[in-house]
């Protein structure tokens, strides 16, 4: 995907690059270290203990799970066709809708029993991943593919189009304000106290889902015929195209693993969150394309990474500065990282960031 | 002057005469109808879309610069007239106020009062100041990347709009007043005429927003027509070319943030002092992609597309959604608000315009070549949008 920046760059590298280079990952990850660290000393010195911080973070973890699950469908699509699918947000939401629907389609409600709950919880991630996937795929044709000859804000525009009237299908679906969703895990419930931090089963669920979808997306594009195509197509497709590989079909491929991502995403958070709103998908989107960029757009290690970051900066921001705050934070966190270092923590230098 | 001379003379004037006698008519208009009709607020808020679609028209149209986050300059020079023009900072000057020339009623309020022309010069510089602080960390950036920064600072200017009743510049004096909508802003009250009075009549703020847009329509052609111009249109078009052409990219892109988000501005500290309030709550994200999408409507680059685009879009959001087809789910049998799904409808328009006829409804001429001349040049898939 960076082709033409590689063949243009020096082969030899100059010692004063490598000093900068240095100096803009190591302070990316001083800057990203700040926060917790200064968290972490105030702790200690005011309360004592780290068990805030601590409690801080798990919660960070668990969500940004979910973040790394939907930074992967970035990351996957940026990959490949080097656009911004802005309405992979939108995709996460709807597979949040469509779990939420299936419960009550099934009759999943807070009295069935454990097995019943296991089994209708399986079904709907199936549900909501082949939906979601589907539905990404079919973003794909409409909005995008007839535009990969126009300039390259066009697909860019489309994407926001797109991503208002998924918006608007979730306000038709549910209204207009949050609801809340029958707590079906018990997903408060304290499974584990380590040294005063607690472990709920919703942080075990996200990660117990996240970790089995992370491994199974990179055996299948490391291992797979398809998987050696996608990776073939973002190098060139020009040259994959050469080779037989059928680069409409890889595409789609991707936009469909990317859907069904971000619809396991959106059963994780229906779970965990336990409240579902039309809204959820833009900003948990914004976040996650943060996380991408953070970890090094085109990098599925990257977008997980950088999801647990931005899971564990978001907390502290929510917990810490104000909830209000949030979103302001997590924005300046994009943007001082597009500006300094938009080839993030793990990344290559794309023509974007060059 | 004979006849054919002087047909030549409208005809290299096109743009002159066209302003000329659609502002002509367009003043007329609210002689016919009732001070205080409905239309004419309808067109006082078209108006100002105009004002503000043509900024971002300057960005996006002309110098390729994709902005997200350009109500961020409308929420600048909304509170600029909520801070210079209202009782915001009542506590100033031991709570007797600040005034110069606002008029005979505000000039007897505490706080802060500002005569409109001068708020409207300081909203240019704020917003001004503004865009360029916006545009430098996008310099480096290219394409994409730019929408996504410039969407974050709309985004961070929209939560301190929110937050601001909390932050204290100084005891009393708050950054904003959150969703407590900063009220009552003072009335227009221009040397030499009598203080406009939107409780009695509409048409001294209508014929001030098509003076606006006069004024605007003017800056813009010129603009487009000037070596700045050329050079942001050169910029779209071929970066790297561009550059080594002798175009200074730092220079010619901050002025098109500056000048875009002046626009903004402008139209901003307007809608505020014609609202007689400035809230938080209308500044989100969905108003940039409403401009945005009277761009793209029109014809990016294109400047009567641009305006025709403004209007038809405002008009769609205040008079057709909600009074034409909101009765048309409830006689196909589905029970809804048309109105909640208006982002909906931009949304879509954006992606069927964008999709059918990128070029816009009036495209620029050159716009136009610019968007086909890549098809037939090779058949990559990949290759036309490369730098």
């Amino acid at each position: 995907m960076s082709v033409e920046t590689a063949t243009a760059k020096p082969t030899g590298r100059r010692t004063s690059d490598a000093v900068r280079e240095a100096f803009s990952k190591y302070g990316l990850i001083l800057v990203l270290l700040a926060l917790p660290l200064y968290l972490g000393v105030r702790d200690l010195t005011q309360d004592g203990s780290l068990t805030q911080l601590g409690n801080n973070l798990v919660l960070g973890l668990s969500n940004g799970a979910i973040y790394a699950l939907i930074a992967l469908g970035y990351t996957l699509v940026y990959g490949i066709i080097e656009l911004i699918n802005f309405a992979h947000g939108e995709v996460f939401m709807i597979g949040s809708f469509v779990a939420f629907g299936l419960w009550g389609t099934i009759g999943l409600t807070l009295s069935t029993g454990p097995l019943g709950v296991a089994v209708g919880l399986l079904v709907s991630l199936l549900v909501a991943m082949v939906v979601c996937g589907v539905l990404n795929v079919m973003i794909e044709r409409v909005a995008y593919k007839p535009l990969r000859n126009a300039p390259k804000l066009a697909p860019l525009i489309t994407a926001i189009g797109f991503s208002f009237i998924l918006q608007n299908v979730g306000i038709l679906w549910l209204g207009s304000s949050p609801a809340s969703v029958p707590d079906l895990i018990n997903s408060q419930k304290v499974l584990f106290d380590i040294g005063g931090v607690a472990i709920h089963r919703g942080d075990v669920l996200a990660v117990a889902v996240t970790i089995p979808l992370v491994f199974l997306l990179t055996t299948f594009i490391g291992r797979s015929r398809l998987g050696k195509a996608m990776r073939a197509t973002a190098q060139d497709p020009d040259a994959a195209r050469l080779m037989g590989i059928n680069v409409n079909t890889t595409i789609s491929m991707t936009f469909l693993l990317g859907g069904m991502l971000a619809g396991a995403a959106g059963l994780i958070n229906l779970l965990y969150q336990t409240s579902i709103w039309y809204f959820q998908g833009f900003t948990a989107g914004l976040i996650a394309f943060t996380a991408a960029v953070m970890g090094g757009i085109g990098n599925l290690k990257g977008a997980v990474l950088g999801g647990l970051i931005i899971g564990c900066i978001q907390q502290l921001a929510e917990f810490r500065i104000g909830a209000q705050w949030t979103s302001a934070v997590v924005f300046a966190y994009l943007v001082l990282i597009m500006v300094f270092r938009p080839q993030g923590l793990i990344g290559e230098v794309t023509r974007e960031a060059g | 002057m004979t006849v054919e001379s002087a047909w030549h003379w409208v005809k290299n004037h096109a743009n002159l005469v066209g302003a000329i006698v659609a502002l002509g008519l367009a003043a007329l208009l609210p002689l016919a109808m009732d001070p205080l009709s409905t239309i004419t607020h309808n067109c006082i808020l078209a108006a100002a879309y105009v004002v503000m679609a043509l900024g971002l028209n300057i960005v996006v149209g002309f110098a390729g610069l994709l902005d997200l986050g350009y109500v961020a300059f409308y929420a600048l020079g909304s509170y600029t007239v909520g801070w210079f023009a209202s009782d915001h900072f009542s506590p100033v000057n031991h709570e007797k106020g600040v005034h110069v020339l606002a008029g005979k009623f505000a000039d007897t309020l505490p706080g802060i009062h500002l005569n409109f022309l001068l708020i409207i010069v300081l909203a240019i510089a704020i917003t001004g100041i503004a865009g360029m602080l916006i545009g430098l960390p996008t310099l480096r950036l290219r394409g994409d990347y730019i929408a996504i920064v410039t969407l974050a600072f709309g985004e961070i200017v929209y939560r301190f709009a929110v937050n601001g009743d909390q932050i204290n510049l100084a005891k009393g004096y708050t950054l904003t007043g959150g969703r407590q909508a900063i009220s009552p802003i003072d009335a227009i009250s221009l040397p030499g005429l009598s203080e406009f009075d939107s409780a009695t009549s509409l048409r001294s703020y209508y014929w001030f927003a098509l003076v606006l847009v006069a004024i605007v329509l003017i800056v813009n052609f010129r603009l487009r027509d000037s070596r700045l111009g050329r050079a942001w249109i050169a910029i779209r078009e071929d970066e790297v070319a561009a550059a080594s052409m002798g175009v200074p990219l730092v220079k010619t892109k901050l002025m098109a943030y500056a000048t875009g988000a002046a626009f903004g501005g402008i139209s901003g500290a307007f809608l505020g002092s014609y609202y007689t309030s400035v809230n938080a709550g209308q500044f989100q994200f969905g108003f940039s992609i409403f401009i945005l999408a009277m761009i793209i409507l029109g014809g990016l680059g294109s400047i009567w597309g641009v305006a025709f685009g403004a209007i038809l879009l405002s008009f769609i959001n205040t008079y057709f959604i909600p009074d034409v087809f909101n009765s048309v789910p409830h006689k196909l049998g589905l029970d809804f608000d048309l109105t909640v799904l208006n982002f909906g409808i931009f949304g879509f328009l954006i992606l069927i315009v964008m999709v059918l006829r990128p070029q816009g409804l009036f495209p620029e001429r050159r716009r136009a070549l610019e968007l086909t001349e890549g098809v037939g040049a090779g058949d990559s898939t990949f290759e036309v949008n490369a730098p």
